[in-house]
């Protein structure tokens, strides 16, 4: 069993800090993906878990057993790396076997050339090779074992570095960007052959990745990390529909989400950019608050009202089954962007006013610090909503 | 399609068939042409008369007699050539040669990647390291010579010192005909090692660090096997290439001969290229002179063309 | 060793790494310390058999003053300074607009110029000084400073190092230049060459280093003491009468050594490079 459980790990370097307190658990089983801009620690946390980095504070057990200070080799986890790291100078079935070889040869086994003549080499060896073959076939490479990374094309690459890491049946899987050396097709491709790999071994899976399609398409589970801090650990459809934060709002989703600043007028209405809100939330009136609108949830209305922005259309971006609309809107700072779906919206031209409505349980409300600010909840209530969640 | 696409062509076509075009087409490439030829014209005619000449010259000399400052010579064929291996002076100079490459080429290999991976192990330093194993390739070795040649006099230099304060016994090393070329391959070792670093160093910094973490986790995380593993097949094509240039180098051994021994005793460290200059410029022998460079140019395109072959092999590596 | 790799050496290890260095660094440095330390002791000394590095009378001033009077150091010292430079300055001269031609140009015979290139690239120089020898006595520059710089003025290796790095400026560069009204010339004079500057100095540090160092085609061209270049001008004060007399002779190599080693410590990377060159890509 390998549940992975982090705990308050941080991690610097020199001055800079680069983890602050993540704290995490991983299911057995589950398939975990950190997602978060370069540069937010999330590979940093992944090598912590290997052990190829030591986390400046914290502690980091796999399944029953604290593995700090324990060597990658012993911690039972095998990795995917973003430039695969096969061995240019092995064949294809050498790369695969050296793991195996490490750990089932003793190292007098393993000496150039009298390692053969030690007692259980050939019956070992010859295990090591059937093992290979199989896991070979399962990945569809079978007819590759003989060549060199070199002579493989960028997804036959991929396959063995994934080969290399299943071949000794790990309770844990890392992969620290594995598809970003792949074109955007194949990345697709692969996508799902990795999904559907973690589905039939059914172990731990832990997915780096600064990509959003990729993580919402193939995890059980994301974790949102900036700035060495996680924000959010949820199922994709809960970070994208019910973000904790701003910075996880404005991060998940494409178009951006609108950001529009407002100031509540009295309970449950807020102004901003000359139009009135239905905000569900129990805050002080005179609060400024940011309400976020994901750009699919407008729809054309025909006249100001309650939830309506209205503005003059600045340009409007075709996109086949949907038509990119930018909004200058009185009053904000950045055109407001839409997201309507071609066959729905009327014709629109640049210079026209347009009325654009939003549900109002579609809204996003946030305070001035960046936490979300649910209905029914008043500001405090948040705060410990949000403590319970992170747990 | 079709069609579309012999509408877009034929304009272009009929404009190029046009006769204007095509003169004014013609006319920028001689342009071009010439500007490259006055670009690369002194280059050129240098290259002819400084080596392509000289090298055609070598080769019609060696057939000949020829003495400088005779003024009559006669074709001899191959003569020269078999003169020069009836000659024992010849023999023992390109037996030398050959030992002294054997042994400074192992050495400096062996040294250089030594200290190479020391270097690069850790953090401390490595600049002030490097700086201090490079600096007798770029020291003037004539000078360098003389102080070696200090080094090792028999009754006043550090060595014989050193090894009689040992209780070790000591030698002429560059009189006595058992030590002298070992003690000249020492001299090529000294010089060479910090270069062969230098490369070594250069192949370490390219090995990617992603190799090491996969080597780790792979499990082959101990000193000696990340070195077989990751380190030492990695280095694979350095060590090719740091094997060919420091033969060359070491084939090219004139400075120290000079300096020191003038081949002597005997002929005990005759080398191949103090054996070409004294034949060609202190005997005046011209034409066995110019077979004997006639040998030592075979030499040294032999190995730069085993070296081009193995850079190209390299590929698989990538 | 049982820290990850990126934690570096554990103490032991790096305590045995310095050792290590230490010595051998101290080993390869022997011949430097050895020959400073004669250059300032008195004849007496010299010939004791203990060792010690300082003098116990410092000796220096009487041998480098004999070092720069009774043999034309400075002479040789300034022969050298003056021929490395016209070297080094007509082999840019002549190899710079080649390589623009070869790594920009179109044009027929290019190929075959290169070929040209890389042949003499394998072509070991001592091999040509027969033939060049005869050419300088024909035309009767031997003995003169022509001697020492003519053979060089073109190197096949500068062609091919600055074709190398041109080729990675683009051409898009030479196009807006060409817009812009500046002849052939003057792209490669004010456009590639500041561009490839690296690579140019890279190449000056290794001609420069080479022809400092080089003996063997000196003691063929020259045999007045007046164009002596500082080895050959060495060689020629132990030949003559230093012989034994280790002190001055020390002095004078330290003088002749120190020019090189010095501008090497200030610009080790430039050095590094420029001696490697080529070598490593």
């Amino acid at each position: 069993m390998a549940e992975i459980s982090i705990r308050n790990v941080t991690k610097s370097f020199q001055a800079t800090s680069v983890l602050r307190e993540v704290s995490l658990n991983i299911a057995d089983g589950e398939f975990l993906t950190l997602l978060g801009p370069s540069g937010c620690g999330k590979s940093t946390l992944l090598r912590i878990l290997a052990g190829l980095e030591v986390q400046t504070g914290g502690s980091v057990a796999i399944g029953e057993r604290i593995v700090d200070g324990v060597r990658p080799k012993r911690r039972d986890v095998a990795m995917v790396f973003q430039s695969y790291a096969l061995y240019p100078h092995m064949t294809v079935a050498q790369n695969m076997a050296l793991p195996l070889r490490m750990r089932r040869l003793s190292s007098w086994q393993r000496l150039p050339l009298l390692g053969r003549f030690m007692p259980g080499t050939t019956a070992t060896t010859a295990e090591i090779e059937r093992d290979v073959t199989r896991t070979a076939k399962a990945l569809g490479i079978g007819h590759l074992l003989a060549r060199k990374p070199g002579q493989l094309s960028g997804g036959q690459r991929q396959r063995v570095a994934v080969g290399r890491a299943m071949v000794r049946e790990p309770a844990v899987f890392l992969m620290d960007e594995p598809l970003s050396n792949l074109d955007a097709k194949l990345r697709v491709q692969m996508r799902a052959e990795i999904k559907e790999l973690h589905n039939r071994l059914g172990v731990t899976f832990v997915y780096v990745t600064h990509d959003q399609a990729e993580a919402m398409t193939m995890s059980d589970r994301v974790a949102v990390m900036l700035d060495g801090e996680l924000l959010q650990v949820a199922p994709p459809q809960q970070i994208y529909a019910d973000p904790d934060d701003r910075r996880v709002a404005e991060f998940i989703g494409s178009p951006k989400i609108n950001m529009l600043e407002g100031k509540v007028l009295e309970a449950g209405l807020a102004n901003m950019a000359g139009a009135a809100f239905s905000v569900p939330v129990q805050v002080a009136s005179g609060t400024t608050i940011t309400i976020g609108i994901r750009p699919e949830a407008f729809h054309v209305v025909d006249s100001h009202g309650l939830n309506v922005l209205t503005g003059s259309v600045r340009m409007v971006e075709h996109m086949g089954s949907d038509l990119f609309v930018h909004l200058d809107v009185p009053g904000t700072d950045h055109p407001v962007i839409a997201r309507l779906l071609a066959e729905r919206a009327p014709q629109i031209v640049s210079g026209q006013t347009l009325h654009l409505g939003v549900k109002p349980e579609r809204l996003l409300l946030f305070s001035a610090d960046g936490r979300r600010l649910r209905p029914e909840d008043h500001a405090g209530a948040t705060v410990l909503r949000m403590k319970e969640h992170v747990q | 399609m079709s069609s579309a696409s012999s509408t877009a062509t034929k304009p272009a076509a009929s404009s190029a068939d046009r006769p204007g075009t095509r003169k004014a087409l013609r006319h920028h490439r001689l342009a071009e042409t010439f500007t490259a030829w006055s670009l690369a014209g002194p280059a050129l005619v240098l290259l002819v008369v400084l080596f392509f000449l000289p090298v055609f010259a070598i080769f019609a000399i060696a057939l000949t007699d020829w003495q400088f400052g005779a003024s009559t010579l006669s074709f001899v064929g191959f003569g020269n050539f078999k003169e020069v291996f009836a000659d024992e002076g010849f023999r023992a100079s390109l037996v030398n040669t050959i030992l002294y490459v054997t042994i400074v080429v192992p050495g400096t290999i062996i040294l250089g990647l030594v200290i190479a991976l020391l270097i690069e192990s850790g953090k401390s330093f490595r600049a002030f390291y490097r700086a201090i194993h490079f600096l007798p390739f770029m020291a003037t070795l004539t000078a360098m010579a003389i102080a070696w040649e200090a080094l090792l006099h028999p009754t006043i230099g550090l060595v014989n010192q050193t090894l009689t304060g040992l209780g070790l016994p000591t030698a002429n090393w560059l009189r006595d005909e058992n030590t002298v070329l070992p003690a000249l391959a020492m001299i090529g070792i000294w010089q060479n090692l910090g270069y062969a670093m230098v490369l070594f160093l250069a192949g370490l910094k390219s090995i990617p660090q992603d190799l090491y973490d996969a080597a780790d986790i792979d499990g082959a995380d101990l000193w000696l096997d990340r070195l077989r593993t990751v380190t030492l097949p990695m280095l694979g094509p350095v060590t090719m290439f740091v094997f060919i240039v420091v033969a060359l180098k070491a084939f090219e051994t004139f400075d120290t001969v000079q300096v020191l021994t003038q081949g002597g005793p005997g002929h005990a460290s005759e080398m191949l290229l103090f054996t070409l200059y004294r034949e060609s410029f202190e005997y005046l022998r011209t034409g066995y002179g110019a077979s004997v460079a006639v040998v030592f140019l075979s030499i040294v395109v032999a190995l730069t063309l085993i070296q081009a072959r193995v850079m190209d092999k390299k590929v698989h590596y990538q | 060793m049982s820290t990850p790799h990126s934690q570096g050496l554990s103490a032991p290890s790096a305590v045995m790494r310095h050792c290590v260095l230490l010595i051998t660094g101290a080993l390869i440095l022997v011949p430097f310390v050895w020959m400073v330390s004669l250059s300032i002791k008195p004849p007496g000394e010299i010939f004791r058999a203990s060792f010690s590095f300082w003098p116990q009378q410092f000796y220096g001033i009487e041998n480098y003053t004999r070092a720069l009077t009774e043999a034309p150091l400075p002479q040789y010292m300034l022969n050298g300074v003056f021929v490395c430079t016209m070297i080094v300055v007509l082999q840019i001269a002549v190899c710079a607009p080649a390589a623009y031609a070869l790594a920009k140009l179109d044009f027929p015979g290019k190929n075959l110029l290169f070929a040209m290139v890389l042949i003499a690239l394998i072509l070991p120089h001592e091999v040509l000084s027969l033939p060049l020898f005869i050419l300088g006595y024909q035309i009767g520059i031997l003995n003169t400073y022509a001697a020492l710089i003519l053979p060089f003025v073109v190197s096949p290796f500068g062609i091919f190092l600055f074709r190398q790095f041109f080729k990675t400026i683009p051409d898009d560069v030479i196009h807006a230049a060409r817009l812009d009204g500046l002849s052939e010339l003057a792209i490669v004079w004010r456009i590639m060459v500041p561009m490839a500057l690296p690579a140019i100095i890279a190449f000056a540090i290794f001609s420069v280093v080479s022809h400092w160092n080089s003996l063997f085609w000196p003691l063929i061209a020259v045999r007045d003491q007046s164009l002596m270049p500082p080895p050959l001008g060495i060689m020629a004060f132990k030949n003559e009468e230093a012989g034994n007399d280790y002190g001055p002779l020390m002095a004078a190599s330290t003088i002749v050594v120190a020019p090189l080693i010095i501008a090497f410590l200030s610009a080790q990377r430039w050095f590094v490079e420029g001696l490697t060159g080529g070598a490593v890509k």
